[in-house]
């Protein structure tokens, strides 16, 4: 497969990117909701929208009621929603909690799926469980009593999720904390009696929670795949957020270099306009250089996972390692060359910083990754 | 062209690698006389060396997307991909490699008469003429078109006067594609793209030394030497027009570009793995940065890949290759930084057997060139922002 859009992609994308850069704009929404101390940290109006475009069902089946389509397709989305910086659950609810439910049974779909799709409700996951990513450790226990289980345990860095009417929580069964085996997901509603959030605003206004279950009773149908056979499809879920929040850490990346690259070509310093001194004209060229890279291996992984292929999950840690270094390079780069007014809250290009700071921690961080590839390359 | 047809093309691809391509030619170059360069003065190595390069050249496999009436193959883009995945995946050695390949035969497909493909591509494609490239000038480096070598008019013939320097392999070339300036009162449209043979009368080479310590440049003097306008009909000494050889020049130079940049694989392998298997334990602070070059070597990789995909269809920016360049050769350097710090003082060794004759720190020392020769990095930035980022006064 070539490594661009085919047409409908490209279609796709100027889709996408208008109605984004309209609906979805840093004022109409990110300043907006974040003005008014909104407890959601966003608008179900938009996301409501969302669902209208059909972005709430891309990676749905067909059968299942969705588009059927593929990561690719997810991440011209998500590249869009980091341009605009459009505060949203599609990357927690569309792509984490749609993959999850994917690998659910009809029961599983048929509760949670429609709602998905319209856009009425938004769902979180529960994976980490300390200021850290480290899925590979899985302490958060269910046992099994009666015909269900009962939910124990602590979770941090829930996007959204005292706004998630359902949770999909990652939870061990069986085994040791760091057995690869013995972890089952569960589908756990909002409503749950026994689950606590302490909800929190993070630096980018987006809301999080620390949830606490402290017994929580869970039916048998809450279980989605296997009992004891969860880590699998975790692990699906993980690689599709994986290249996901690459694909919007790419986005991210371009809408500050293009901020930036925009005011060096207006601002007069000097006698002269900024952008004419050789000293930011490459680091300009230099951070060209490597967003283009960073979306190369995006776009590479993105297919990888679409094609089904072993080196996906490699791809996936490349990805994410390579867009996180940049995106930092090309935030930090953005609040630098705007001068003093970088640093104020009036101008866009400080919320870029904020929000590549939070998705850098979100499914693992570039030192994570990098670690990842080597291991993954025996050494 | 369909998917079962090129998987056909593959399965015969793999087919006649498997009975064409001897075992020798699968093991990794190790020293500069394992390439083959083709040209008048050429002797092989061994036999092996001369069987693949002249199976190949009979296939046109030396230059597999050229036309079959250059001597090329005719490969369409999807073929010639898959063909360079299968010698790849074999570990197949390039049959012949050359200047001519890489950058004065896409610049006669583009510009040549009809006469000149005919016998220059043929000559290149068959390895019978080594060419060099004579561009860069001691007072004209990074600025080329301030080059001073001179051609006068004298009817039917130029009188060539005036110096190179950094000429690649200018002692070992038969023939030389050279900036020559025909015009001193126009800088840019003064400039003609000449092609001639350096055992003409007036022609001197002297290697220079470099840091990795061999010499394959030289410096290049043209004493009064005689060039033809015309080789035969149709062959006109020049390509592109008398005065309008900077186009060519540029054009070329995107190819040189791109072929430095390594996109095509050449810079995109990871290190990690290898180096701390045999070179056993290694520093925690080095592991992460082996790993951290690893990420970026892998991600350039996707780069090479997009970037060739796009460069077939049509999408590629024209400015693209000089990214390519900037990039590629930059993680270059890096990868044999990482490699000195990895092995450690046995990297250090000039000449012993052990590392084939100093070649790890030899290979370091070259690849320092990387972002020097066809155009330095600087320039590459220079070009990205005026072209690319449209930067103003860039
Ligand atoms: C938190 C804070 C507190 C401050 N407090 C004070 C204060 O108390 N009193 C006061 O008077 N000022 C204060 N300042 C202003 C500060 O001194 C200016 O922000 C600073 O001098 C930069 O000027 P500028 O913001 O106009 O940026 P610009 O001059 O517009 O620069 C924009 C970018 O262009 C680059 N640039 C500009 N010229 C060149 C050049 N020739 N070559 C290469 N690059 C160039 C700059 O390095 C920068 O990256 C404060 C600023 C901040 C952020
Ligand atoms: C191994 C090797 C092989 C080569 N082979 C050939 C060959 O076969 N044929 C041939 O013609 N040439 C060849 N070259 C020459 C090569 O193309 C030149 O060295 C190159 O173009 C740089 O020119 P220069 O060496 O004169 O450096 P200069 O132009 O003098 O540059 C010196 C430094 O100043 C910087 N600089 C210059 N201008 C600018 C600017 N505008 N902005 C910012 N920085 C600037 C450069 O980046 C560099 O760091 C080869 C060079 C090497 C190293």
């Amino acid at each position: 497969m070539p490594l661009y859009y085919d047409d409908d992609q490209t279609m796709l994308a100027d889709t996408a990117s208008a109605f984004m850069a309209e609906e979805g704009s840093i004022k109409n929404q990110l300043r907006h909701w974040r003005d008014r101390n909104c407890k959601d940290g966003f608008g179900h109006a938009l996301w409501k929208q969302f669902a209208e475009m059909g972005f709430t069902g891309m990676l749905v089946d067909e059968d299942d009621g969705g588009l059927g389509m593929g990561q690719v397709e997810a991440n011209i989305v998500l590249e869009e929603i980091g341009r605009n910086l459009t505060p949203s659950p599609f990357l927690s609810s569309s792509v984490l909690a749609a993959t999850a439910l994917k690998h659910g049974s009809n029961d599983v779909k048929g509760r949670w799926l429609p709602d998905l799709l319209s856009g009425d409700k938004v769902y979180g996951v529960a994976i980490d469980e300390g200021r850290k990513h480290r899925p590979e450790r899985i302490a958060c226990k269910a046992e099994k009593s009666g015909n269900g289980f009962k939910l124990s345990g602590k979770k941090d860095f829930v996007v959204y999720g005292a706004s998630s009417e359902m949770i999909v929580v990652a939870a061990r069964t069986s085994g040791s904390d760091d057995d690869a085996d013995g972890v089952t997901l569960f589908a756990v509603p909002q409503d749950a009696s026994g689950m606590s959030h302490d909800s929190v605003r993070l630096v980018d206004s987006s809301m999080a929670s620390h949830i606490t279950f402290d017994g929580v009773e869970l039916d048998g149908d809450a279980v989605i795949g296997e009992v004891d056979g969860g880590r699998d499809v975790l692990n699906a879920m993980l690689v599709a957020g994986r290249v996901g929040s690459a694909a919007e850490g790419v986005g991210v990346a371009r809408g500050a270099m293009d901020m930036t690259v925009d005011y060096i070509k207006q601002r007069k310093q000097f006698g002269k306009i900024i952008g004419e001194f050789q000293a930011l004209q490459h680091r300009a060229s230099h951070l060209y250089s490597e967003v283009e890279i960073a979306r190369a291996v995006t776009v590479k992984a993105a297919q990888l996972v679409d094609g089904g292929s072993e080196k996906a999950d490699l791809m996936a840690s490349v990805a994410k390692a390579k867009v996180a270094k940049v995106a930092g390079l090309a935030v930090r780069e953005g609040v630098q060359m705007h001068g003093g007014i970088g640093m104020t809250d009036e101008y866009d290009i400080g919320l870029y910083m904020k929000r590549d700071r939070a998705l850098q921690e979100f499914l693992g961080d570039q030192y994570y990754h990098a670690g990842r590839v080597a291991e993954m390359s025996g050494y | 062209m369909s998917d079962s047809d090129l998987e056909a093309f593959r399965a015969e691809t793999r087919a006649w690698l498997e009975a064409n391509c001897p075992p020798e030619m699968r093991e990794p170059v190790r020293d500069e006389d394992d390439i083959y360069w083709g040209g008048r003065k050429a002797t092989f190595k061994n036999d092996a060396q001369k069987a693949w390069f002249e199976v190949c050249r009979d296939k046109g496999y030396t230059v597999p997307a050229w036309p079959k009436e250059y001597g090329g193959a005719g490969l369409s883009p999807a073929e010639a991909k898959v063909l360079r995945q299968e010698m790849a995946a074999i570990g197949a050695r390039p049959p012949l490699s050359s200047f001519g390949i890489w950058m004065l035969g896409p610049a006669l497909l583009h510009f040549g008469t009809e006469g000149q493909k005919q016998r220059f591509l043929n000559e290149i494609a068959r390895g019978e003429i080594r060419w060099c490239q004579g561009y860069s000038e001691p007072g004209s480096g990074s600025d080329l078109v301030s080059l001073q070598t001179f051609g006068e008019d004298k009817g039917d013939h130029w009188v060539v006067n005036g110096q190179k320097i950094w000429t690649s392999y200018a002692d070992k070339a038969d023939w030389i594609f050279c900036l020559v300036r025909t015009d001193k009162d126009n800088k840019y449209q003064g400039i003609t793209f000449m092609l001639y043979d350096m055992a003409s009368e007036g022609v001197s080479t002297k290697p220079i030394l470099l840091i990795s310590g061999s010499s394959p440049f030289c410096e290049t003097f043209f004493d009064d030497v005689k060039v033809p306008k015309s080789y035969g009909e149709d062959i006109p000494a020049q390509v592109g027009e008398v005065n309008r050889g900077w186009d060519v020049a540029k054009y070329l130079l995107g190819h040189e570009r791109e072929m430095i940049s390594g996109a095509d694989g050449g810079n995109t392998g990871t290190i990690g793995a290898a180096l701390t298997r045999a070179n056993g334990e290694i520093d925690p602070v080095l592991r992460a940065e082996l790993a951290q070059f690893d990420v970026d070597a892998l991600a350039y990789g996707a780069m090479g890949e997009k970037f060739l995909d796009e460069i077939k269809v049509g999408k590629a920016h024209p400015a693209q290759p000089n990214m390519m360049k900037y990039a590629g050769t930059e993680l270059n350097k890096r990868r044999h930084e990482l490699i000195m710090a990895a092995g450690g003082s046995h990297a250090l060794e000039w000449e012993s057997e052990e590392t084939s004759g100093g070649k790890p720190s030899r290979n370091w020392l070259r690849t320092k060139a990387n972002s020097i020769e066809g155009g330095t990095s600087e320039v590459m930035l220079n070009v990205i922002s005026k072209r690319i980022l449209d930067l103003p006064g860039a």
